[in-house]
């Protein structure tokens, strides 16, 4: 897909202006460091970044600390300025005030998963950050994929532990910038003893949290890249995240399109959307098919977009591309009488006209 | 209709006719699963976006904390760049000194692969994965070197970057606007035991660049306006991150359990048959492919289709072209064939149902030359209209 430069959609036009609008209110500049399980190097991660930051001349300070701290960050941890946390009704918190006061460039809080006890100027720590921010502070902070709020359920089916003290995704995806701590744990290649059963179960624990670690960091990653795109006026689709729009009629064979829909987003970890466009004096009975499709994608877990224009396949098309999709699901048969007269085949066009995707063609 | 097996030379040879042809592929087309052989050394890959991100740094680190366990580690190969923190780094670790090598009058250093076997260390460190070797080693590539010390029972740690992967080939050209020339199968990528991903944000990589950490201070500045503009680097960092949490997923399958990589799509197993032609986008057209076929734990298959069932009937440049992209989709372990058929259409789809194939993949028809646009556009059509239960799934170019 070629540069271009083109003019904004009022939506393009509104999502830019609340794009500014945040960036206003969040002054502070927000880096998470992210990992996938306690001991993977995040806190040794976060206080490297300090000392580096301090050598270049920056002011930097450490606004909280994990209650145990690995030994071989000490000797850096010593060479810090650190706020203390300060002790309310026998719990802790950060000292937002004191860190405000002292106004560093850079403020480093390891571990953010935390609730506040009672009578803490907020509930939680990652609302203390939001003011630090708010007060023109830059920050870095470190936080476990496991304290995900919404990964929750997920993490629960899989470890098995209920957690409590959690960060809603939004704040991990509002950061400015983010990076993962891929390392691994313990010996770095490992030697596991054959047969044993336990070590194999919690290497694949960890491996699936490797997982979802990399995911999301993908996708606060493409999320930055839209963005970037869009406040540098580039409409370019690059493809790294995989999108499937799913193209649907009145007759379309659903059940294999979302079927086949369903796996390739999973395994590409894609994202689902399914699209119809709109078409006037539909028959009752059209109507009612396309109805019940719908919801079937709905309960999928697909979007779903109604399309409009003269042309099915320029409004597809014209959807694809500024939607950066990457594979095109389309039915065989779909003509409709002397629409594909005036149009030619919508399936024809597709092939023929798309660019950077795959147009993947069921059979009805 | 007489059907012939291709061998890895790339030669065709006349095979056993008329067998019913895929039956015996899984065993011939591995590439996605561990080499099982107990002494085989293990491989972990260090995977980054970009020089500079800390690729080699981390390994470097690994093999002092390896040595600190009392294992006995070795560098193999290592690229210092100049680079004063990475050079520190590689002090206090065994070196095999490199080989020279003569070519056309220049003196070349290349990893010396006999001595390390020689030497057999536990662990050795081998830099720069994708690189080719200069003409008169005895591999072409130092991932081939790789193998060799791991059949040797060597533990190998080496680095790569994203862009190196054969399969997101067209992909990166689309994002960066560079063909990468060196590239990786994705099979050798998948035989790695870890793949571990090395992360900084493009942020702070361009305050490295700028700080002249990376390069020195004029080719950072042409990098910066070239490879290393912001947008280029965020989405090969994606891609990077996308990569890693797949080949995560996919060694997920290998530790035993269910996991969903193994479990076949839709409840059955997916086959997957390119067509090869003489066309340049057919590389393309593999290369999507074979990521689609990986990801989908599904089997993947090309065939040519000539009225004679091999190759004799055409011109030598038509010859050629095809003996490249047949041998490019051997070595991205796809296995190969060429059927007998004047009906390129009728003999593909033919092929495809005889043998369960569940996808077909063909290129988009070329809109701008004049005959060939005509033909390729009835093919599709065609092969849509005569294919019963199968997918056609066309792939369109991947465009700068």
């Amino acid at each position: 897909m070629p540069l271009e430069k083109r003019r904004k959609t009022p939506e393009e036009f509104l999502r830019e202006c609340q794009a500014e609008e945040a960036a206003a209110t969040q002054q502070g500049h927000l880096k998470i460091i992210l990992g996938y399980a306690s001991g993977v190097g995040k806190t040794h991660r976060l206080l490297d970044e300090a000392r580096r930051r301090r050598e270049r001349g920056q002011d930097v300070i450490v606004g909280a600390m994990q209650p145990k701290v690995p030994s071989e960050v000490e000797p850096i941890l010593r060479k810090l300025e650190v706020i203390p946390l300060m002790s309310i009704d026998g719990g802790v918190a950060v000292d937002v005030n004191a860190i405000v006061r002292r106004h560093p460039m850079v403020c480093f809080i390891d571990g953010l998963a935390y609730d506040n006890p009672p009578g803490a100027r907020n509930p939680t720590r990652w609302q203390d950050v939001t003011d630090i921010l708010n007060a023109g502070i830059k920050v870095v902070a470190s936080i476990n994929i496991q304290y995900v709020a919404e990964l929750a359920p997920q993490i629960e089916a899989l470890t098995g532990k209920t957690v409590t003290q959690t960060v809603p995704i939004h704040f991990i995806q509002s950061a400015s910038e983010i990076e993962i701590v891929d390392a691994p744990l313990v010996e770095p290649i490992e030697r596991s003893p054959a047969g044993a059963f336990d070590a194999r179960n919690r290497q694949q624990r960890l491996s699936k949290l490797r997982e979802m670690t990399l995911v999301l960091a993908a996708d606060v990653v493409d999320q930055q890249l839209n963005a970037y795109l869009e406040e540098h006026g580039i409409h370019q689709q690059f493809g790294a995240h995989e999108r499937i729009l799913v193209c649907i009629t009145p007759r379309s064979n659903l059940a294999e399109m979302l079927e086949t829909a369903r796996t390739v987003a999973e395994r590409f970890h894609a994202e689902l959307t399914v699209a119809y466009v709109d078409q006037p004096n539909l028959s009752p009975a059209d109507r009612a098919a396309l109805d019940q499709r719908l919801e079937e994608a709905r309960r999928a877990g697909a979007r779903i977009e109604i399309l409009h224009g003269e042309s099915p396949s320029a409004a597809i098309l014209d959807f694809a591309n500024t939607h950066g999709v990457t594979q095109l699901f389309v039915g065989h048969s779909q003509r409709s009488g002397l629409r594909s007269r005036v149009w030619g085949n919508p399936v024809d066009a597709l092939i023929a006209r798309s660019r950077g995707m795959d147009i993947r063609v069921f059979p009805q | 209709m007489v059907e012939r097996t291709s061998e890895t030379t790339g030669a065709t040879e006349p095979g056993a006719a008329g067998q019913s042809e895929l039956q015996n592929s899984a065993s011939a087309a591995p590439g996605l699963r561990r080499n099982p052989e107990r002494h085989r050394g293990r491989l972990k890959i260090f995977m980054g976006y970009a020089a500079g991100v800390g690729k080699t740094y981390s390994m470097l680190e690994e093999g002092h904390v390896l040595k600190a366990q009392g294992v006995d580690v070795v560098i193999g190969y290592f690229e210092p760049h100049g680079r004063k923190d990475t050079i520190a780094k590689s002090e206090g670790l065994e070196i095999v000194p490199r080989k020279e090598v003569d070519y056309r009058g220049s003196v070349f250093e290349e990893m010396d692969t006999a001595a390390i076997v020689a030497r057999h260390p536990q662990v050795c460190l081998v830099d720069e994965f994708p690189h080719t070797n200069i003409p008169g080693c005895n591999r072409e590539k130092r991932w081939q070197d790789v193998q060799v010390l791991l059949e040797e029972g060597v533990d190998v740690l080496t680095t790569m970057n994203i862009q190196h992967l054969e399969s997101l080939n067209d992909q990166v050209w689309h994002i960066s606007g560079v063909r990468v020339r060196e590239t990786i199968p994705d099979w050798v990528v998948q035989q790695a035991d870890e793949v571990v991903m090395t992360d900084v944000t493009p942020r702070a990589l361009l305050h490295r660049l700028q700080r002249g950490v990376v390069y020195g201070k004029e080719k950072a500045d042409q990098a910066m306006q070239n490879f290393f503009r912001e947008q280029t680097l965020v989405a090969l960092r994606e891609l990077a991150l996308r990569q890693a949490a797949y080949e995560v997923e996919h060694r997920l399958g290998d530790a035993g359990a269910a996991s969903p990589a193994q479990q076949p799509l839709s409840g059955r197993l997916h086959k997957i048959l390119v067509l090869i032609t003489e066309d340049p986008e057919t590389a393309m057209l593999i290369r999507r492919a074979r990521r689609v076929s990986d990801f989908l734990s599904a089997e993947c298959f090309a065939v040519a289709v000539q009225p004679a069932g091999d190759l004799s009937g055409l011109s030598q440049k038509e010859r050629e072209a095809f003996e490249k992209h047949l041998n490019f989709a051997r070595n991205l372990h796809i296995e190969t064939r060429i059927i007998e058929g004047d009906d390129v259409a009728r003999a593909l789809v033919d092929f495809a149902h005889r043998n369960e194939i569940t996808q077909i993949f063909l290129a988009q028809p070329l809109e701008s030359k004049w005959v060939l646009p005509l033909i390729s556009r009835n093919l599709v059509k065609r092969v849509v209209e005569l294919a019963k239960d199968v997918q056609i799934v066309i792939v369109s170019r991947r465009m700068r």
